[in-house]
């Protein structure tokens, strides 16, 4: 990929990013985060990603070490961020 | 797989990620919000098995790994107590950043003759996926209460800081000259030593902001991990977080009245602090259940507020059973609640919640304190530093400048209180000692089963 693209990207997610957490209420910064905590992650994919293609001991232990670290991350992230949310459930909507 | 097949469902997954933020930023969409991405993110780790030019070695052991954190993080996330779930989430925070770390690492290793570009994306990586690791395991300590939640300064301790964070910067410089598996050996382990420095002097009141800010790192870290991998989803999905984090930050940080400069400078700049009078003996008011349930009873208007105590004591039910009971009595009851009341922003409406208490009934702190002149009773359980008028008349105290609840605006004051022991910034509260306070001391679970048992008795 060349770097003007990556640049485009990049600059593009940093607006989205600001745009769809602008106006969150405080109720919400903790689910909000602990969510936001979870979707980084994602760094599983790419973890996964270099373990495929790993050849020698020593590169295959640090990323299945990774793999470990990345699931814990990002399962544990859902399945909390789901748990405090599950509470705010049939309270009517507060803006 | 299909390359263009493969590069659409990395789409996908990106637009998963940006449809759950926008969800959580909403009530009645954050728990779909919440599953969208739990969906985006399940189906990008089944398809980077089927990777265009996978090359399916140590298949076995990836989907070992995988069970063993789903094994490990579940249970952790289902079990943790709403309490101690700041701490969780930090924990989390942190093990993803050093996830990040260990991936652009094993990258550099396996590829001989990285462009410039990547090993300059590979050294940040390793340096803020270093620095979010040890920083999050320190605010976990400090939130579990296994270390001082006080700000923890050294004489000299600033310079210390500077020249860790010079030496970082001086490895990263060296990696990216010379390359080499030692320097980046060395600057990964500078940069841990960073994160543990950089944390240590934030006092407990902040480490709700730290935490925010590390996540915002961990972000980037997976940003700069996808330009080294060449992936277009991790790219997005990092700086999604990456830049929502930051927002977040900022708005904790509003929300608590804190500036992002100091916080996050605290390290350079924090002195010493002279202990406080600790154990100085002065007269208090303390009352028995039956006084304080006579005071709520000829009440009109009662407001309670709740803080980290009254969760620590799983009184959230006993509370609500009183506050019932008073409302019965056409007595006039609201929650005050502190927007970081509990150890993050909007985390008592979560314990609250949790208890079934109305919605209706929780009142923000700029709704709840213009009415406090009316109000003849407050309650106050198991919170301290969010009534603090030290933030208001104390300029140099951990807090000065956090907005309070201006709970002395009110006819009486009642604490329930386990001890005499200082809130979580560590700083005595005056108003303890005021004339209009009176002090129940006990379990605030047990306190207020007493009260509701003298107020059915009256």
């Amino acid at each position: 990929m060349s770097s003007i693209v990556i640049l485009t990207i990049f600059v593009l997610s940093v607006f989205i990013g600001f745009e769809v957490v602008s106006k969150v209420s405080t109720t919400l910064h903790t689910p909000l985060m602990s969510g936001a905590n979870a979707i980084h992650g994602i760094i599983l994919f790419g973890a996964i990603m270099v373990a495929d293609k790993s050849t020698t001991v020593l590169t295959t232990s640090l990323s299945i070490a990774a793999i470990v670290l990345a699931t814990i991350n990002m399962v544990g992230g859902f399945v909390v961020t789901d748990r405090m949310l599950e509470m705010f459930k049939g309270k009517g909507g507060k803006k | 797989m299909n390359s263009n097949l493969y590069a659409l469902i990395g789409l996908a997954v990106a637009v998963s990620f940006i449809m759950a933020l926008k969800g959580l930023s909403a009530p009645k969409s954050a728990r779909r919000g919440n599953l969208i991405g739990a969906a985006g993110a399940t189906v990008a780790t089944l398809v980077v098995f089927f990777a265009p030019g996978a090359e399916h070695h140590n298949t076995l052991w990836i989907v070992l790994a995988v069970a063993f954190g789903v094994l490990v993080g579940v249970p952790a996330a289902r079990k943790v107590q709403m309490t101690q779930m700041p701490q969780l989430v930090a924990l989390f925070n942190g093990v993803g950043g050093g996830a990040a770390a260990l991936v652009s690492i094993v990258e550099y290793l396996s590829s001989n003759g990285e462009s410039k570009a990547a090993v300059i994306a590979t050294v940040f990586t390793v340096v803020v996926g270093s620095i979010s690791f040890s920083g999050s395991v320190i605010t976990f300590l400090k939130l579990q209460e296994i270390m001082t939640t006080r700000p923890v300064v050294f004489p000299g301790g600033r310079f210390v800081i500077a020249g860790t964070l010079v030496s970082v910067l001086g490895t990263a410089v060296w990696v990216v000259q010379s390359g080499g598996n030692t320097p980046l050996l060395v600057m990964g382990l500078l940069a841990l030593a960073f994160g543990i420095l950089f944390v240590l002097p934030v006092g407990g009141a902040d480490v709700p902001i730290v935490i925010s800010l590390l996540n915002a790192f961990t972000g980037l870290t997976v940003a700069a991990g996808g330009y080294v991998l060449d992936s277009t989803l991790l790219i997005v999905a990092g700086t999604l977080v990456g830049a929502s984090g930051t927002i977040l930050t900022r708005l904790m940080a509003a929300a608590m009245g804190r500036s992002l400069f100091g916080t996050l400078f605290g390290a350079f700049t924090a002195k010493p602090q002279e202990a406080g009078a600790v154990g100085e003996a002065r007269p208090v008011k303390s009352g028995s259940p039956d006084d304080v349930a006579i005071l709520l009873n000829y009440a009109q208007r009662v407001v309670i507020v709740p803080g980290f105590g009254l969760a620590v004591a799983q009184a959230q039910h006993t509370v609500r059973e009183l506050a019932d009971l008073l409302s019965e009595k056409g007595i006039d009851v609201a929650y005050g609640i502190h927007p970081v009341a509990g150890r993050m922003p909007g985390h008592m409406n979560v314990l609250l919640a949790e208890a079934n208490v109305p919605y209706e009934q929780l009142v923000e702190m700029e709704e709840v304190n213009p009415t406090f002149p009316q109000t003849d009773v407050v309650l106050v359980v198991g919170a301290n530093d969010v009534v603090n008028p030290a933030a208001k008349t104390t300029p140099g105290c951990p807090i000065y400048g956090m907005p309070i609840l201006d709970v002395s605006q009110a006819g009486n004051v009642i604490f329930l209180k386990r001890s005499m022991r200082p809130g979580f910034a560590g700083i005595e509260n005056e108003l303890l000692y005021d004339a209009k306070t009176t002090l129940l001391f006990g379990d605030a679970k047990d306190s207020l089963t007493k009260v509701v048992n003298a107020l059915k008795a009256l």
